[in-house]
């Protein structure tokens, strides 16, 4: 009964702590086994859990299990699995064990009962990714994950405020249906948001994701988000504005992910678009919208996880991760181009690959649900991230132009956590309905009907038409050495130039009153030393004491005369 | 034929004209197919577009097409030097652009 009250994120920050004190095979196989015995925990728990403590005046739940929650523990524990093992190769402490303290916090968050615990486990996921930024060890990878931290800590104070605010009005902390109600309903909202990677609020992803490490960067993919993705599926399921959110979210990183030139940043952009089919998913807020939603959240992980992992080994093995450095790598890399190509097929939403079971059940809501002008944009991104995620990673990193590198496919843990996600990609395609059992409303919904599969499939092959279209005539748009301005110009730039010009003015301004000021300083000194200076009325410094003595005894000479008169 | 040694230069599936082309005429052949399908395959849908002969391969090309113009539209105003935020910056002027990478790696 202990191993059922004992939190999912227990033994991962525990293990985090033997791992930080041993080395080499005792700590791969601590890392290892960590996942496994959390997953087979999870799966023996009973339906619900609930752990219950009171903390001053306020009954907390730390630890809450239902379906929901559960399906996210199972996603997290099977994404620290496949992560811990693509980075077996890496020697680096630091990592390491940022990496199960990472993941334990995911698990804390979306396990968590009440606002309060939340934030807890809502800073600790800040405050541990970062250093997966920091482990680059570059100049750069220092100032983004700088304004990666800032952004995420901004969440969670707007998350703590609202938790606040929440419990004033509502007299309990316990985090369930929310709303946009009053103050701590907005305010919720807009942390989750910056987390969810809302439009204008993105940037933090695309700006710091690809800085990371090679191994880092696909632990940030499944994270962070998701969290985000669960605790907007448990606080506002059915909150219309989700559902014009999450269309924007799906059309506007699509053109920046065509013009990108860094391809884990062409990802970054594209994990955007995924979250605003959750997003939109979330906002609808039928059952079939929400599992929709929450499907598509363990799919992505698994696919975009296989992406990243396939370009992080493009990384790893050319040193380059630009378009414009990149390809032909198919010669020499074809395991690492084969399961990349899977991933690019998933993510695309082919039939028999993942996440077409899971993107239909969003769009079909949106339809049955009247949100035509919606759907109308979610086909478009649809057919969008199968240009710039599907076609495009695959074919400038491992086709089009011959870079002349010829290097090998990477170490083999490395190919076997992608051949995970790649089986596991194909296996959820093929058989969905052991994916649909984890959800949590009871549903029968097959994606896998005559007109589903015919109209997706002449969708994806259109788009591949128009994308050979645009290369053969020369309209596509080449890969180029440069990049592109996003919302973080307004910070790196603008603000910047705001604040340094504001601070020009003030320094001006301070420079002008203190030379007033010491100018009328000077200006009693000197009247001062004028009085004290040679020739001086008064106190002359140069007065000899022999004149003091001497007017001494002009005024005694005076004041005897004047005695003397007197007496007569 | 691709798991050839690495410093082969041997004749590469795509290093081949012939092969490329043979790739896109298989590519127009599945649009072919897939068009034609609409006569055979009957569609049940909700909206009415949906019933529309070709709806979903037209919007698929004119969607790509359009987001390719307006993203290459979109250069003209996004597009900086690779340097642009390194340039005057504090910060940033350290002059590393090498990627994190395997620098964390053993061996």
């Amino acid at each position: 009964m202990w191993m059922a009250e004992l939190p999912a994120f227990v033994p991962f920050f525990i293990a985090a702590l033997l791992a930080a004190l041993s080395r080499g095979v005792l700590r791969a196989t601590i890392m290892l086994v960590v996942p496994i015995i959390g997953a087979i925990q999870l799966y023996l728990l009973p339906e619900t859990v609930t752990v219950q403590v009171v903390f001053f005046d306020y009954q907390l739940m730390p630890y809450r299990v239902d379906k929901l929650s559960l399906m996210f523990g199972y996603l997290f524990h099977l994404a620290a699995l496949i992560a811990i093992i693509y980075s077996l190769h890496v020697r680096d402490t630091l990592q390491q064990v940022v990496a199960l303290l990472y993941a334990g916090s995911a698990l804390g968050a979306v396990f968590a009962g009440d606002l309060l615990t939340l934030f807890v486990f809502w800073e600790c996921l800040a405050f541990s990714s970062v250093f997966l930024i920091w482990a680059g060890r570059t100049q750069r990878a220092y100032a983004a994950g700088m304004r990666y931290l800032l952004v995420q800590v901004l969440s969670g104070l707007l998350l703590l405020a609202g938790a606040v605010f929440y419990v004033h009005d509502k007299g309990t902390l316990q985090f369930t249906y929310l709303g946009l109600q009053g103050a701590a309903g907005w305010l919720i909202f807009i942390a989750l948001g910056i987390k969810c990677a809302f439009p204008m609020l993105h940037n933090w992803l695309t700006d710091a994701y690809p800085e990371a490490t090679v191994t880092g960067t696909v632990l940030l993919s499944a994270f962070t988000t998701k969290v985000a993705i669960y605790a907007l599926a448990r606080g506002y399921p059915g909150t219309e504005l989700l559902v014009y959110i999450g269309a924007a979210m799906t059309c506007f990183p699509i053109f920046f992910a065509v013009i990108e030139n860094d391809l884990r940043r062409v990802l970054a952009y594209s994990m955007i678009n995924q979250l605003g089919f959750m997003v939109v998913g979330i906002g609808i807020g039928t059952a079939l919208a929400v599992n929709g939603a929450i499907a598509h959240a363990f799919n992505d992980v698994i696919f975009k996880g296989l992406l990243f992992m396939a370009m992080g080994a493009v990384l790893q093995m050319t040193g380059r991760i630009n378009g414009s450095d990149l390809g032909g790598l198919y010669k020499t890399m074809p395991k690492t181009t084969l399961l990349c190509i899977i991933g690019a097929a998933s993510i695309s939403a082919f039939p028999l690959f993942s996440g077409f079971v899971s993107k239909s059940m969003v769009m079909v809501a949106a339809l049955e649900n009247n949100f035509n002008g919606v759907w109308l944009l979610l086909l478009f991104a649809s057919a969008g991230v199968f240009h710039h995620a599907g076609i495009k990673i695959p074919y400038f990193a491992f086709f089009a132009h011959d870079a002349g590198l010829r290097v090998s496919d990477p170490p083999n843990n490395m190919l076997l956590a992608m051949l995970i996600a790649a089986v596991l990609c194909i296996a959820i395609g093929v058989y969905p309905a052991a994916l649909y059992a984890l959800l949590p409303y009871e549903l029968a919904y097959s994606p896998y009907d005559a007109t589903h599969i015919l109209t997706q499939t002449q969708l994806l092959f259109f788009s591949a038409l128009a994308f050979v279209w645009l290369n053969l005539r020369g309209y596509y748009p080449p890969e180029l050495r440069a990049i592109n301005l996003d919302t973080d110009w307004f910070y790196r730039r603008f603000f910047a130039a705001v604040i340094v010009s504001v601070f020009a003015r003030l320094t001006r301004l301070d420079r002008a009153i203190r030379r007033h000021v010491m100018a009328v300083v000077y200006r009693c000194l000197n009247l001062l030393a004028r009085s004290n200076n040679e020739g001086g009325v008064l106190f002359s410094r140069s007065r000899p004491i022999g004149s003091m003595v001497m007017w001494v005894a002009v005024l005694l000479a005076a004041y005897l005369f004047i005695s003397f008169v007197e007496h007569f | 034929m691709k798991n050839k040694q690495a410093t082969s230069e041997s004749k590469f599936f795509f290093d081949s004209a012939k092969n490329i082309r043979r790739v896109i005429h298989c590519l127009y052949g599945c649009c072919a197919v897939l068009l034609l399908l609409e006569f055979f395959i009957h569609r049940h849908s909700v909206h009415s577009w949906e019933q529309l002969w070709g709806f979903y391969p037209l919007y698929g090309f004119v969607a790509c097409v359009a987001l390719v113009f307006a993203a290459k539209w979109l250069r003209t105003w996004l597009m900086r030097p690779e340097d642009y935020y390194q340039a005057g910056s504090k910060l940033e002027t350290a002059k590393d652009d090498n990627k994190p990478g395997a620098d964390n790696v053993d061996g």
